[in-house]
């Protein structure tokens, strides 16, 4: 039976219909999934209170359905949406670690989700003990002198701190332009840099996958306003050489900037700030477990050196020695302003802090420890079966190519797409962009060795299939609600809205 | 060894036993786990045990966190009146319900969109509604809030315009926002200016030359007034400027006439109104929409649809050339992650309410607003500050410091609203307080009474 014949009746083994009508195909007149109550107070006359030409006529096109249509809709929905609690998440880079449920009590208890973030400080102390008791946490766990909580994400983090960086030039009466960045860096990385109007210069890679410290040593000068490093790297590998690295951009008067995706390799092994790192983002949604939320929301916490604190985002959170009682500070007056409206994504907060009281020093230990064994146990587990650029002990993920299946025809993208067939997400695929073809694998301290056991089976039996039936592996994914879309297609002609059909008449009186 | 895993320390949390440790380091070929980090130089270890709080087992856990929520004015009974940005509206029990549901929640960004449809398709259902809301073409699939969106909107802007220049933006677009706006714009060739408000709380527009780049306004604006967007749209037809609409409390577009309708180039903003609590000001959902022709400089993901190999109707994220995977640092902005989980709350919430319950909740929050201005106004005999029509927020002035009275109403066990002093020195004297849906009549009459008391 092909792909598409076993697709074709689009009913599952549960008589359930894989695909799912838009919102807007659904519903009917006078559905609706809500109920006010009564009004308690006069009512008003809008029409005459705005006058009539300040007014819309109607909200053409939205739903009319029923609390039933609605959760039907969306349950639905979900059913073809893989999560981490489907199976195994192995995306290199994104550490898709088990998010504990208690965390979702603990995050809508009513003193947190019912806050103002304008509430007077005296009665936000539980939010700002919170907050400032996470502050210690990640600076203890990050070797760093003072964190921002702020950044709404790691990409602004890295934002808030290359400017950070800048303004700190600025004070030091110095205009710096260049931002080193290995090529093996997120996209994040160059992207920030351009943002702050500093100009993005490529560092290459060595042999080993590290930072050629030869290259930075010829590259470093004067206008080298930092350096952004990811360590360990996206290649899963320990820049060894940090000493020397830190040595030669501090000493043409650099700063150090380190990208902090991959900290769940090194916790409790060795901190940035002890290891000349000046500026530290980390990614509450990958190391500290807050879910990911099918691309959000995240929470990028910047952490910085002593002499870096002056520029953090306003306002900081205080303690008054007299009375131990906690503040907001707005009087931070080299700080480079702020990224987010309020203080940050606080409910994120509570479940980073929940996580981190749960493990302690021990359990904080113990997730690189088991991160770091998993990884390298799938590495040895699939080195005979698949290219592996770099050979030497990986942390916390492991590189892999598809050179040696490119010998069949199949590629990187058709493994990842078969993987789907045997009930795992794929890993990271054509990243970094310094292996061509690449398939980044993180399993994360979650799984357990049965689970990495039949992944590593899984994983086998493609190559093996890119042997003995590429086709097969080549039309991928077979088993999915939906095969291989047309993404070309996508991006020719965009498509990126329903449009309902009395959209013609204008949606406004008096126009 | 131990035999089992110890549970306190996090242990459940890990699924390896001792046993399985030992097999697979055997396997790797290294006696401990400490050889696995050999690759970090010895003099580069931290080799103490981390310094942080002892672990708590899970009761231990939650008990610790209810102490601290306990410690926030909710939980202690507080009546709030507060707004600026961040509003108080009732979340139906089945919007948080179907957000937790893990197929959405512990899910990544739906890069591989064969099994991530559901996230996809709500997503594009998502981007239909607000597109249908401001009445313009494209709508991102969200940002991280409010602020950010404004800053990102003025650097699309400028890129739009292809020059720097003058960014005109209101006094009434929100502090926090113009605030973090012009941290985005540190570096760039953009000078800001204010335009005022009239006594009716609305935006004086002066004069466009061809030196602006854009003009901000916000709807309705962070008075809780209702902007004459049709008439800011007149005024800029001819000019070069782009016309940038921002909102914090989309609400009230489900009554006004929307900014794309009246030639807006650029709408963006707060859409936490809708199926987000307040959650102390995060995570909060931002987003952005445009014309049709600008949609290449649109920052943030953008899902779009398209067929399989069998026609089958699907979804995927699309263009992607403008974010800084593809394009690096040529991105149209750095932004990688979005605030998927809340607008997936936003647009569950929205198609909840549908055509009638939307415009039924906002006329719900004009009536609220105006019963609490009437009581505040004529009961604490405070006058209100603007004249213009408002929607669920309004400014009074108080006889001294505005801070005092908020203290002494906490006192009191009621919070009036933001005292604006915070934000603009020369109003210290003025308060803006918010009434929605969540206040009942008693609520706003005791709010009413406190005041009088308090500024007798």
């Amino acid at each position: 039976m092909s792909s598409s014949e076993m697709r074709r009746g689009r009913i599952d083994t549960q008589g359930q219909l894989k695909s799912e009508p838009l919102i807007f195909e659904r519903g009917g007149p006078g559905r609706i999934g809500y109920a006010l109550p009564e009004l308690d107070v006069p009512e008003v006359n809008v029409e005459a209170s705005w006058g009539r030409d300040q007014m819309r006529r109607d909200l053409v096109g939205f739903p009319e359905v029923s609390e039933v249509e609605v959760v039907r809709h969306f349950t639905r929905l979900s059913q073809s949406n893989f999560g981490v609690e489907t199976g195994l998440f192995p995306l290199g880079s994104c550490t898709m670690k088990y998010n504990p449920k208690v965390h979702e009590r603990l995050a809508r208890l009513q003193g947190f989700a019912e806050a103002h973030p304008l509430m007077p400080d005296q009665l936000s102390q539980g939010a700002l003990e919170l907050m400032s008791r996470l502050e210690r946490a990640l600076a203890g766990i990050t070797g760093m002198a003072k964190v921002s909580l702020q950044p709404a994400a790691g990409a602004q983090g890295e934002l808030t701190g290359i400017m950070m960086i800048a303004a700190y030039h600025a004070h030091m009466g110095e205009q710096r332009q260049k931002v080193l960045i290995p090529d093996s860096a997120h996209g994040t990385n160059p992207a920030s840099a351009s943002l702050c109007g500093l100009e993005p210069v490529q560092i290459a890679s060595n042999n080993n996958g590290t930072i050629d410290v030869a290259a930075l040593r010829a590259t470093a000068d004067r206008n080298t306003a930092a350096l952004m490093l990811t360590n360990p790297n996206t290649l899963g590998l320990f820049e060894e050489q940090m000493e020397e690295i830190s040595r030669i951009v501090h000493d043409c008067g650099g700063q150090i900037y380190c990208d902090g995706a991959n900290l769940n390799a090194i916790l409790g092994k060795t901190r940035p700030g002890d290891i000349g790192v000046d500026v530290f983002h980390i990614n509450l949604h990958k190391t500290f477990t807050t879910p990911h939320g099918g691309g959000g929301p995240g929470s990028g916490p910047v952490a910085v050196a002593d002499h870096l604190a002056p520029f953090l985002p306003r306002p900081t959170v205080e303690r008054e020695l007299s009375s131990g009682r906690l503040r907001l500070e707005w009087e931070r007056p080299q700080s480079i302003g702020r990224v987010q409206a309020f203080q940050g994504n606080f409910a994120i907060l509570v479940r980073a802090y929940a996580y981190i009281r749960a493990l302690g020093a021990d359990g904080l230990r113990q997730v690189a420890e088991d991160a770091v064994l998993n990884a390298n146990y799938l590495r040895v587990r699939l080195a005979d079966h698949y290219h592996l650029p770099y050979p030497q002990p990986c942390m916390h993920e492991v590189v892999f190519s598809d050179r040696l299946q490119n010998r069949c025809d199949v590629t990187a993208m058709d493994i990842c797409k078969r993987l789907m067939d045997y009930g795992y997400h794929p890993p990271t695929v054509y990243f970094p962009l310094v292996v061509h073809g690449a398939l980044m694998i993180e399993p994360t301290e979650s799984a357990s060795r049965d689970e990495l056991d039949a992944f590593a089976e899984a994983m086998i039996a493609i190559a093996e299939e890119a042997e003995t039936d590429p086709e097969r592996v080549r039309q991928a994914p077979h088993s999915t609600s939906i095969g291989r879309l047309d993404e070309a297609r996508a991006a020719r002609r965009p498509i990126l809205r329903w449009v309902p059909r009395e959209a013609e008449e204008p949606a406004t009186v008096g126009a | 060894m131990m035999s089992t895993n110890d549970a306190r320390g996090g242990g459940k949390y890990f699924s390896q036993g001792p046993d399985d440790r030992r097999r697979m380091l055997d396997r790797i070929g290294v006696k401990s786990v400490d050889d696995l980090f050999a690759s970090i130089p010895e003099n580069l270890r931290f080799c103490e045990p981390l310094p942080v709080e002892d672990s708590l087992a899970e009761l231990d856990l939650v008990r610790h966190l209810q102490d601290l929520a306990a410690q926030n004015g909710p939980a202690g009974g507080a009546l709030s009146f507060l707004g600026a940005g961040c509003y108080p509206h009732y979340v139906p029990a089945h919007v948080d319900a179907l957000i937790q549901r893990q197929e959405f929640m512990t899910s990544y960004t739906p890069y591989q969109p064969e099994i991530s449809q559901g996230m996809l398709q709500s997503i594009f259902e998502f981007q239909s509604l607000i597109c249908m809301l401001t009445a313009m073409d494209v709508c991102n699939a969200s940002m991280y809030d409010g602020g950010s969106g404004v800053g990102e909107a003025v650097l699309m802007a400028r890129r739009l315009r292809k020059r720097g220049g003058r960014v005109l933006w209101s006094e009434a677009l929100h502090p926090a926002y113009r605030e973090v706006a012009m941290t985005y714009a540190t570096h760039l060739d953009l000078a800001f200016e204010l335009l005022p408000v009239g006594s009716d709380g609305r935006t004086v527009l002066s004069e466009i030359d061809d030196d602006v780049v854009a003009v901000v306004l916000q709807q309705p604006n962070f008075f809780g007034i209702i902007e004459d967007l049709r008439r800011a749209g007149e005024n800029l037809k001819e000019a070069p400027a782009k016309l940038v609409v921002a909102t914090a409390e989309p609400l009230a577009w489900a009554l006004a006439v929307p900014a794309g309708e009246v030639g807006a180039d650029i709408v963006v903003g707060e859409l936490q109104s809708f199926g987000n609590a307040l959650n102390y000001g995060g995570p909060m959902v931002g987003f952005m929409a445009c014309r049709q022709e600008a949609v290449r400089s649109l920052p943030g993901r953008l899902a779009g649809q398209t067929v399989d190999e069998d026609g089958h109707r699907g979804f995927v994220l699309t263009l992607a050339t403008r974010e800084q995977h593809i394009r690096r640092e040529k991105a149209t902005s750095n932004i990688c992650t979005n605030t998927a989980l809340c607008a997936l709350a936003t647009c569950i919430y929205l198609c909840s309410l549908g055509r009638s319950g939307l415009q039924e909740l906002a006329r719900t929050n004009v009536a609220k607003g105006s019963y609490a201005r009437t009581q505040v106004v004529t009961d604490a005999k405070l006058p209100a500050v603007y004249s213009g029509p408002h929607f669920n927020e309004f400014v009074v002035r108080v006889p001294e410091d505005a801070e005092q009275v908020v203290r002494r109403c906490g006192e009191r066990g009621v919070v009036p609203g933001v005292a604006l002093g915070r934000f603009d020195p020369e109003r210290r004297d003025q308060l803006l307080i918010c009434a929605t849906e969540v206040h009942r009549r008693a609520d706003i009459d005791r709010l009413a009474a406190t005041l009088a008391e308090v500024c007798s």
